[in-house]
């Protein structure tokens, strides 16, 4: 028994963390948010050098061949600055590829996926609040050669960043994964609440896309990337849950009224410590359910809609707390802390909010 | 991160559910003989102070192994692995630290046999939370003290054999934390007064203290005079881990769910309300979150990493669910909920409208939750103290 992590992943978290601070600051998110896709093709490069990307791809393929809790820590690590890199999407779309992908399609893409050579992305559900199968809407029809997509798949994440955007679509016989270019859709910025997690629609109006790019999709499917797209998601929680925590609480240090520092009113230090127990215990429970992955699949629902159900809610709280003990200047566009709010915000119902993974867990405990 | 167990902690568990296979009847069978047979068996096995160093008695077993015993047990529905709770949890932790052989002797293994039960004289009418401030008096008389004051909330005196006591031995108000020495003292001693004190459940477990001109020798003194409040200190720090409350908790969650399974809510099944099925959940996360805190703890203590005050996440965690989980029984199942054991619409026999008065006893006792607030702002997180 051992809840830790190796001396291999505290060296990989120094690495991101060190690596983040210096090449992707507040000031460079900042200036990404301003852009429609937010993306640095520059710092995608190098942390593709850096091997991040590759981290749970087969070494046969080009990557490092390691786990699900490897990749948290390396999540949540690049949360922490709140960088808009697509690394989530593109682990996503890496996981699908690894799970649905046939062999010639994996031996074809997984290197250039593993060193970001191409940027991928991965929508699934078009209903803005359904975790359903039903909740998939884009349509596919089987034409020779291929199927002819046709919808629009309102939530892309990173959608103007990527290369290949992995979508789900519903054909005559269940469901599909498709991966298209660009430019055989429309794509068109949304402007989100937190600009550092940039999102677009895309419209496909009836193209079709060659067999060779088609990854056979359970509904088992569906629910697994959307449980692992929720260990992500938390996981990055994590990180900007504890920046957030850090950056009020050395306010409350510093920030004197009353002629001592609000931190030594216990209205502001009980709510701290509060943060804290929160922040603790969705990153323990996402610790186990990132374990899971990998090593007890079958505990994996629970695990991560513990873990997210948690989190959900709490760091909701977190974000709009940080920014009322700041008081007036956490309101301000200047101060980061409100980044952290819409960040929150933004994580709330990613691949389910709380109300739905609680009922979940609820259902898996028999009620 | 590995959630396995090794193969000798596998074989561990197996000789514990061995055990509690052989030696752990069913609650109807157990005759009167029962726990003082199952005290002397789990002394034998060296289950008791199973952690102490093996000079006193102990069996210098390890976190995980501990860990290992604790939730087998809390699993089996065990009953404790001695009568003494206090004196396993810190005034032997407290002599083997800080006591003389003599003391060590004398003490030890009578708390590791069962023979004595202890009680706690910490907090004051006037000092609680503030337990640094206590002003029972011990003033020194030749190879005596000679203690006056009164203690309260203090649990199992009516009952105990021995008390740990601490008592200012300094006046001047400088002295504050230097001035309080700490005392073992007989129960029986003349001079001292116990008045039980009813709680809001109707039980008389604690009780207020009186000590009137009590000789107390100094060779019953646990540390160096004026060391008191390190001895206690180090003594409450010797925490232990919570897997077993966890073991218990998720018990008591499944109760909880059984009772929402039978239960109708404005002739609703209360399964089918999602309030009802997100607070179940909730309380699901949160024992989760205490079990693998926990472990992450317990794997850093193994790793040699001292932990800071981390063990007060997991009791306010405790203190939210011990108050909400009873609550949560008696609000759900209406006027029948506020039955008392004995009641004719009593549910599960009272249990849940019993233990839902019984919280303060986790919460309060060992510190509150505001107390625990303080700790982890003020050693963790770095903000200035009150």
């Amino acid at each position: 028994m051992n809840f830790g992590f190796t001396e291999e992943q505290n060296l990989l978290r120094e690495q991101v963390r060190r690596f983040m601070q210096e090449a992707c600051g507040m000031s460079t998110v900042r200036a990404l948010m301003k852009t429609d896709s937010g993306f640095d093709p520059a710092l995608w490069r190098q942390v593709g050098d850096l091997g991040w990307l590759g981290l749970t791809i087969p070494v046969d393929h080009g990557g490092i061949g390691l786990k699900w809790v490897d990749l948290t820590v390396v999540l949540e690590e690049t949360a922490r600055g709140l960088s808009p890199l697509p690394i989530v999407a593109h682990a996503l779309a890496t996981a699908a590829v690894l799970r649905c992908g046939s062999a010639k399609q994996q031996g074809d893409w997984l290197p250039a996926m593993a060193t970001g050579a191409v940027v991928c992305t991965i929508a699934l559900y078009d209903d803005p609040n359904w975790i359903s199968p039903d909740a998939i809407t884009l349509t596919g029809e089987r034409v020779a050669g291929g199927v002819r997509l046709t919808g629009t798949k309102r939530f892309v994440p990173d959608a103007l960043a990527a290369d290949y955007l992995m979508l789900a679509y519903r054909g005559p016989d269940g469901l599909g994964l498709a991966a298209i270019r660009p430019d055989q859709g429309t794509i068109k910025p949304q402007p989100g609440m937190d600009r550092t997690k940039p999102s677009g629609s895309v419209t496909l109006d009836g193209v079709i896309v060659t067999e060779d790019m088609l990854l056979p999709f359970s509904t088992a499917d569906l629910a697994w990337l959307t449980d692992v797209g929720a260990v992500a998601v938390t996981a990055e929680m994590v990180g900007a849950a504890e920046a957030a925590l850090h950056m009020t609480s050395e306010y409350a240090r510093t920030r004197i009224q009353f002629g001592k520092p609000i931190g030594q009113y216990q209205g502001v230090k009980h709510r701290l410590a509060d943060i804290f127990v929160d922040v603790e215990s969705f990153k323990s429970l996402l610790y186990y359910a990132a374990w899971c992955v990998d090593d007890a699949p079958d505990e994996l629902p629970r695990a991560i809609s513990l873990a997210k159900g948690y989190a959900s809610d709490a760091f909701a709280r977190i974000g709009i707390d940080g920014v009322g003990l700041h008081g007036a200047i956490g309101f301000t566009a200047e101060y980061d802390i409100q980044l952290y709010l819409k960040r929150s915000k933004w994580a709330r119902p990613m691949f389910g909010d709380s109300d739905w993974h609680l009922d979940r867990v609820a259902a898996l405990g028999g009620l | 991160m590995d959630f396995e167990y090794s193969s000798e902690e596998h074989a561990f568990r197996e000789e514990v559910r061995t055990f509690l296979r052989e030696h752990l009847p069913p609650r109807r069978e157990r005759g009167r003989d029962f726990m003082q047979t199952w005290l002397e068996k789990v002394r034998e096995k060296g289950w008791v102070g199973f952690s102490w160093p093996k000079e006193y008695g102990g069996s210098a077993g390890g976190l995980i192994e501990q860990a290992i015993l604790r939730e087998e047990m809390a699993l089996a529905k065990g009953p404790p692995l001695g009568t003494s709770f206090m004196g396993l949890a810190w005034v032997g932790p407290g002599i083997m630290q800080y006591g003389t052989d003599e003391q060590k002797r004398r003490f030890i293994p009578d708390i590791l046999d069962s023979k004595v039960s202890w009680c706690t004289g910490y907090s004051e009418p006037n000092h609680g939370s503030d337990l640094a401030a206590i002003q029972c008096k011990a003033v020194r008389d030749g190879d005596h003290y000679v203690v006056n004051g009164q203690k309260i909330w203090t649990s199992g005196a009516p009952w105990a054999d021995w008390i740990i006591l601490l008592v200012r031995t300094q006046f001047d108000p400088a002295a504050k934390h230097k001035g309080i020495t700490c005392l073992l003292v007989p129960m029986t001693t003349p001079g001292i007064e116990v008045r039980p004190i009813e709680n809001m459940a109707g039980d008389r477990h604690f009780a207020e203290v009186f000590f009137t001109d009590v000789r107390v020798p100094v060779a019953n003194r646990l540390g160096a005079e004026g060391e008191g409040w390190m001895v206690t200190v180090s003594a409450l720090a010797n925490e232990r881990s919570s897997i077993g409350e966890v073991t218990q908790m998720f018990d008591k969650l499944d109760a909880l769910r059984e009772l929402v399974k039978r239960t109708t809510r404005q002739g609703r099944p209360a399964s089918q309300d999602p309030k009802v099925r997100r607070t179940l959940a909730m309380f699901e996360a949160k024992i989760a979150a205490m079990k693998y805190n926990g472990l992450r703890y317990l794997t850093r203590q193994i790793k040699g990493e001292p932990l800071s005050s981390e063990t007060s996440v997991n009791k306010l965690l405790r203190a939210s669910l011990e108050i909400e989980m009873d609550d949560f029984a008696v609000e759900l199942t209406g006027q029948a909920g506020l039955q008392m054991p004995g009641g004719d619409a009593a549910v599960d026999g009272g249990r849940w409208a019993k233990s839902s008065l019984s919280w303060p006893n986790v919460v309060i006792g060992g510190g509150t939750p505001n107390i625990q607030r303080n700790i982890i702002a003020e050693r963790i997180l770095g903000q200035p103290k009150d």
